[in-house]
């Protein structure tokens, strides 16, 4: 074979959107590429199966473009299997001429604040993969028993919350929430939501749509104070520029919720603005949360919080924190832990002292957990355009390939799924959704994935042997 | 509901729109892109890096541009799809100037 003939093998780490992102833009280059993406469950997608919400079914078509990607010629899927535990960089990086970490912001920040870790304090992250099915948070429990619940943040994954927390559980029925969730859901006795921003109104971090919706949700009643709306002159400056306009509809609709007036409903949602959360109480659980008042300083667009000397009580059962997500340092690779991501420079992977040639990121462990979706494609594109500059350089060495590791895996008994197996995990989980109208019923435990892997592959053989007695 | 391409884009083609939309459903002519309404899943990504602020979630988009909506249906459905980043048109700056970006 020619030199420019033999196949470059590169490892995605991570099958969430940039990770399918950057295996799409290798298999488009012109260059002989195998990409092997490798997953620590045995289902692929991230944070669009795990993450995006459930009364948001539009978004997770999305789904199609990377099934697309998925069989493409070249491509393979090790769900499954967990880098740093399965198998380690190190042993990746022999396999594989490059590497790419794909693997996400799998934390949340802490509010590093006392009482923090009370039952009925919780993560965003815990109770999102709760409902939505994530295998690593099946056996959570949330405590819907009290009337009043916090949450404390006021970006999309705060909005996706109050959703799940103030909407008629009969409107998630025919969504792909989890059935675990929906039978807890449909006793919640919660009936007042607070969300709680450490900034002011024209710092809230929702988009308009997102905001939007929680005007809208039936039986429930949203409210601000308009005390809480008035704006310093630093934030008027922010709302007038034009590439500020998303703040500016905020504004708008926050105005619009103040103005509601209070009328009996099933639930209310509370905006509250410049209060900053200083202690969760209660002895042997969550009683209520400690807020200190704040105040903006700052020139417009750098304005951060300053106590005003004043705190208050909000007497609670539950609170959320959703303030900002964090990756998972990975053994063998650098990890910058006030960002909570991997060093890079233009997506090579480079703490400054140590640069690791032919390693990668993209996505949230590279730039941190902002942007949508699609964010995560042109970051990808710039991470692959590092790697394919880098291309004569790394195919100096050989390299075995995905051959290789499936036999080291094998060897160490780990079971790895590939993308045919997902796809009957896939159909089976749209079958079992069917009888109850839901678009699929998601299997929660890896064990019953593997299981349900077993029942396809068993139907396979035995259908084989069928047809090949028949022929007989 | 959908996402629109609007009068904002002309003689522009940056097309920073494309490279961020998760399901590229941008086409192009030589004067503009369009998105097409079937397959947009409304994600807002394109929003933001569109530096002449030329596409609206259909949900808020000011009444004197609805005309827009059945033209993006229309040259999406005729044209080739976007996949990556254009050169700019030598035009691009002049218009950029033109509408104050
Ligand atoms: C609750 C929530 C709701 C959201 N809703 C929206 C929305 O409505 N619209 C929108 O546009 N965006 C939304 N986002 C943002 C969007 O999900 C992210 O931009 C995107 O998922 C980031 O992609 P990623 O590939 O970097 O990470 P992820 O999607 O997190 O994917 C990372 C993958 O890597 C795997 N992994 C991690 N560690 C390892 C390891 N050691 N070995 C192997 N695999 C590993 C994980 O299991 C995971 O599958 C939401 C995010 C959250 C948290
Ligand atoms: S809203 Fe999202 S899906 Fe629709 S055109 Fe824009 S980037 Fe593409
Ligand atoms: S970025 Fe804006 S102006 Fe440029 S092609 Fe896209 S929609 Fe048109």
């Amino acid at each position: 074979m020619s030199e420019s003939g033999r196949p470059l093998h590169v490892a995605v780490v991570g099958s969430g959107p940039s990770g399918f992102y950057a295996a799409e833009a290798l298999l488009r280059s012109n260059l002989p590429f195998q990409v092997d993406m490798l997953e620590r469950l045995p289902v692929p997608f991230g944070l669009v199966r795990s993450g995006v919400a459930p009364d948001h079914p539009k978004l997770k078509e999305v789904i199609r473009i990377y099934d697309r990607v998925a069989r493409t010629p070249g491509f393979r899927f090790f769900g499954n299997v967990a880098v740093g535990d399965a198998v380690t960089v190190n042993e990746l990086r022999g396999i594989y001429h490059g590497l790419i970490f794909a693997c996400g912001a799998q934390t949340d920040r802490r509010m590093g604040i006392p009482g923090e870790d009370l039952p009925g304090s919780h993560t965003a992250t815990e109770f999102v993969g709760w409902f939505n099915g994530h295998p690593d948070f099946r056996d959570r429990t949330f405590d819907l028993s009290r009337e009043v619940a916090v949450i404390v943040g006021q970006g999309n994954v705060a909005a996706d919350l109050c959703r799940i927390l103030a909407k008629p559980v009969d409107e998630l029925r025919t969504t792909d929430i989890t059935e675990h969730a929906l039978d807890a859901l449909a006793t919640s006795r919660v009936r007042e939501i607070h969300v709680i921003g450490r900034r002011g109104p024209a710092q809230a971090r929702f988009t308009p749509r997102e905001l939007r919706e929680l005007g809208e949700i039936s039986d429930c009643l949203t409210l601000a104070d308009s005390r809480d709306l008035q704006l310093n002159a630093e934030s008027e400056t922010e709302l007038a520029d034009p590439d500020n306009i998303n703040s500016a509809k905020n504004c708008e609709m926050f105005r619009g919720f103040a103005a509601n007036r209070e009328t009996r409903c099933g639930r209310t949602l509370r905006f509250h603005f410049h209060l900053s959360p200083a202690a969760v109480l209660g002895e042997e659980r969550v009683e209520g949360l400690r807020l200190e008042r704040t105040r903006l300083r700052g020139p417009p667009f750098a304005q951060t919080t300053q106590p005003a000397g004043e705190s208050m009580t909000l007497d609670c059962g539950l609170v959320f924190r959703s303030i900002g997500y964090r990756g998972v340092p990975i053994p063998g690779l650098p990890f910058d832990d006030r960002r909570g991501t991997i060093p890079h420079v233009a997506g090579r992977v480079n703490d400054g002292s140590m640069p690791l040639p032919g390693v990668y990121v993209t996505g949230w462990i590279k730039r941190g957990p902002s942007g949508v979706i699609g964010t995560n494609r042109a970051d990808s594109v710039e991470t692959v355009e590092s790697l394919l500059a880098d291309v004569p350089r790394l195919r100096a060495e050989e390299k075995p390939g995905g051959d290789a590791l499936e036999e080291l895996l094998t060897r160490r008994g780990v079971r790895a799924v590939d993308y045919r197996q997902w796809l009957s995990i896939d159909e089976a989980e749209i079958r079992r959704g069917r009888p109850r109208g839901k678009p699929r019923e998601k299997f929660t435990r890896v064990r019953d994935m593997l299981a349900c892997v077993d029942v396809a592959e068993d139907r396979q053989i035995r259908e084989q042997d069928l047809r090949s007695s028949i022929d007989r | 509901m959908t996402h629109i391409v609007t009068d904002n884009c002309r003689l522009c083609r940056f097309t920073d729109c494309v490279t961020v939309c998760p399901v590229e459903c941008f086409h192009a002519d030589e004067e503009r892109s369009y998105i097409d309404p079937e397959v947009c899943i409304d994600c807002g990504a394109c929003v933001p890096v569109c530096p002449v602020k030329a596409i609206y979630d259909a949900a808020d988009m000011p009444e004197d541009l609805d005309r827009w909506v059945a033209v993006n249906a229309e040259r999406s459905a005729i044209l080739p799809r976007v996949t990556a980043k254009q050169p700019e048109l030598p035009t691009a700056a002049a218009r950029r100037a033109e509408l104050g970006y």
